[in-house]
């Protein structure tokens, strides 16, 4: 197979890469056309681009047939579409040129867009969100639901996309690049303490892989392998890769909102000049 | 107050919902149990081919059509899966009422074109049922329909003496008459068990 096999779709999915052509393009056009001042720097865009690009990589070339037929990779695709890539597209902040695109967007279409906010707004639910965010993972894994993902094209293509989208819904809640203290963003204190709890039934789920005896995804024996692997070696890859990454990347979190807090200690709270009045 | 109020509206709002969703994942795991293979209708395609016969002719699904057909990929030098399998599925063909044996048909694809000539998947399905028919096609064909049911295969290198083993799915692949996808036979389905669901999938589309 020659290197332009590998980068081909397994799966040609016109839609997906619409989607992409179409994030990429509007992020571009946002960056040449917003004034220089609220611009993101080099580094920022560049980790947006690759958060985008690692998403795409996994979901439009040859790394997607892998992940059909063995479960490790299937594994790894999930860490990079609900963890990784929308982690990283998130920590790339780039709610500047979100705004710049918004203000370009005619006043009537605006309106028509209330509906996405109100559903937008419920997903973002504290609750809701790590709900969702752990119930995908448990969902999607669900033996049984697991093997007519695999069988089924269509609910093949519905578990990826969901799994993107939530990841994308959860990191941008978590570093919300607004400050708590100035806006309705979650506190830092809330943020820290959905990591900690979506990190646990991850780490219960991965360890039940890791030390299942038995063969707990068997579609992967009956649709074939993409490569010699014993199945044991397969779904203990696949039960690790569930396990530790999801957990670092909590703890990574935890981290990065810590440092923001802490920045942000040193400078005035609005809540001073209402303490000086009841504490006088 | 208004504020105060609509948090804990959207408080329990999201309660309800997460409730409803446990009940709805609760109501997809309930196991169908009228089959004792895995039902996949609606999971996959109907069934279309082009490959060619054990007499060197193109087959396509349609010349099928009105059959119950299990489709299983394999080869003919495979040493345990394949022959097992065949087994299994020529027993149980065997063990159905007479006149619904002549409804079914087994299927065998060899994904090994260059070693599985026609003939040799002549003598080799021969050997097992009268009921099954043994097809192959160049490796593109065979990729296409593999991907089609969400399969693959694969080869491993050749030994001193150019024998090389093939790793394919183990699963057999039901179709009713009209074609449209219905039954999963794991491999460690018994013959029982098939016999059953072949009897029942024969019987619903009456003859």
């Amino acid at each position: 197979m020659s290197a332009v096999d590998y980068l081909i779709p397994y799966d040609f999915s016109p839609v997906t890469i619409l989607g992409f052509v179409l994030v990429l393009g509007f992020y571009g056009y946002g960056l040449l056309a917003m004034p220089e001042a609220d611009r993101p720097g080099s580094g920022r865009i560049l980790v947006f681009v690759v958060g985008v690009m690692i998403c795409y990589g996994v979901m439009q070339t040859r790394f997607d047939y892998y992940s059909q037929y063995m479960f490790f990779v299937h594994r790894g695709q999930h860490l990079i579409l609900h963890h990784l890539g929308p982690f990283l597209i998130a920590l790339s902040n780039p709610l500047p040129v979100m705004r710049f695109l918004y203000s370009r967007i005619k006043p009537g279409i605006r309106q028509a867009l209330t509906p996405l906010g109100w559903i937008y707004r419920f997903l973002q639910h504290p609750a809701i969100a790590s709900f969702l965010f752990v119930g995908l993972i448990y969902f999607w894994l669900w033996p049984p639901i697991h093997f007519d993902a695999m069988l089924s094209r269509d609910l093949y293509w519905i578990m990826n996309w969901s799994m993107l989208l939530d990841g994308l819904l959860f990191w941008w809640l978590i570093f919300d690049p607004r400050s708590p203290v100035v806006s309705d963003a979650l506190g830092y204190g809330k943020r820290i303490l959905l990591l900690a709890l979506v990190a646990l039934p991850q780490m219960v789920l991965g360890a039940t892989i890791v030390f299942s005896r038995g063969m707990v995804y068997d579609v992967y024996e009956v649709c074939g392998r993409a490569w010699p692997m014993p199945p044991e070696t397969d779904q203990l890859l696949g039960g690790l890769l569930t396990w530790i990454p999801p957990a670092m990347m909590s703890i990574l979190g935890i981290l990065i909102i810590l440092r923001r807090a802490m920045r942000e200690d040193g400078k005035l709270s609005p809540y001073s000049e209402k303490l000086e009045a009841t504490h006088p | 107050m208004s504020i105060l109020r609509r948090s804990r509206f959207l408080n329990r709002l999201s309660i309800i919902a997460v409730m409803t969703s446990s009940a709805i994942l609760a109501g997809c795991f309930g196991d169908d149990e009228s089959w004792r293979g895995k039902d996949i209708s609606g999971l996959m395609p109907e069934l279309a081919f082009e490959l060619t016969d054990t007499s060197g002719d193109t087959l396509t699904a349609d010349d099928t059509a009105g059959e119950i057909r299990m489709v299983f990929f394999g080869f003919t030098s495979c040493p345990d899966v394949c022959p097992a399998t065949l087994q299994k599925l020529s027993r149980a063909v065997k063990d159905m009422p007479g006149e619904l044996q002549e409804d079914t048909r087994i299927v065998f694809v060899s994904v090994d074109p260059k070693r599985d000539t026609p003939e040799r998947i002549a003598s080799y399905v021969d050997f097992f049922s009268d009921r099954a028919i043994g097809l192959t096609g160049e490796e593109k064909a065979l990729r296409e329909l593999s991907k089609r049911y969400r399969t693959t295969f694969g080869y491993d290198d050749p030994d001193e003496e150019g024998n090389y083993n093939v790793s394919h799915s183990g699963a057999v692949y039901v179709f009713d008459r009209e074609g449209d996808a219905r039954l999963l036979f794991r491999p460690d389905l018994s013959i029982e068990d098939i016999r059953a669901d072949l009897v029942a999938l024969a019987e619903e589309s009456g003859i």
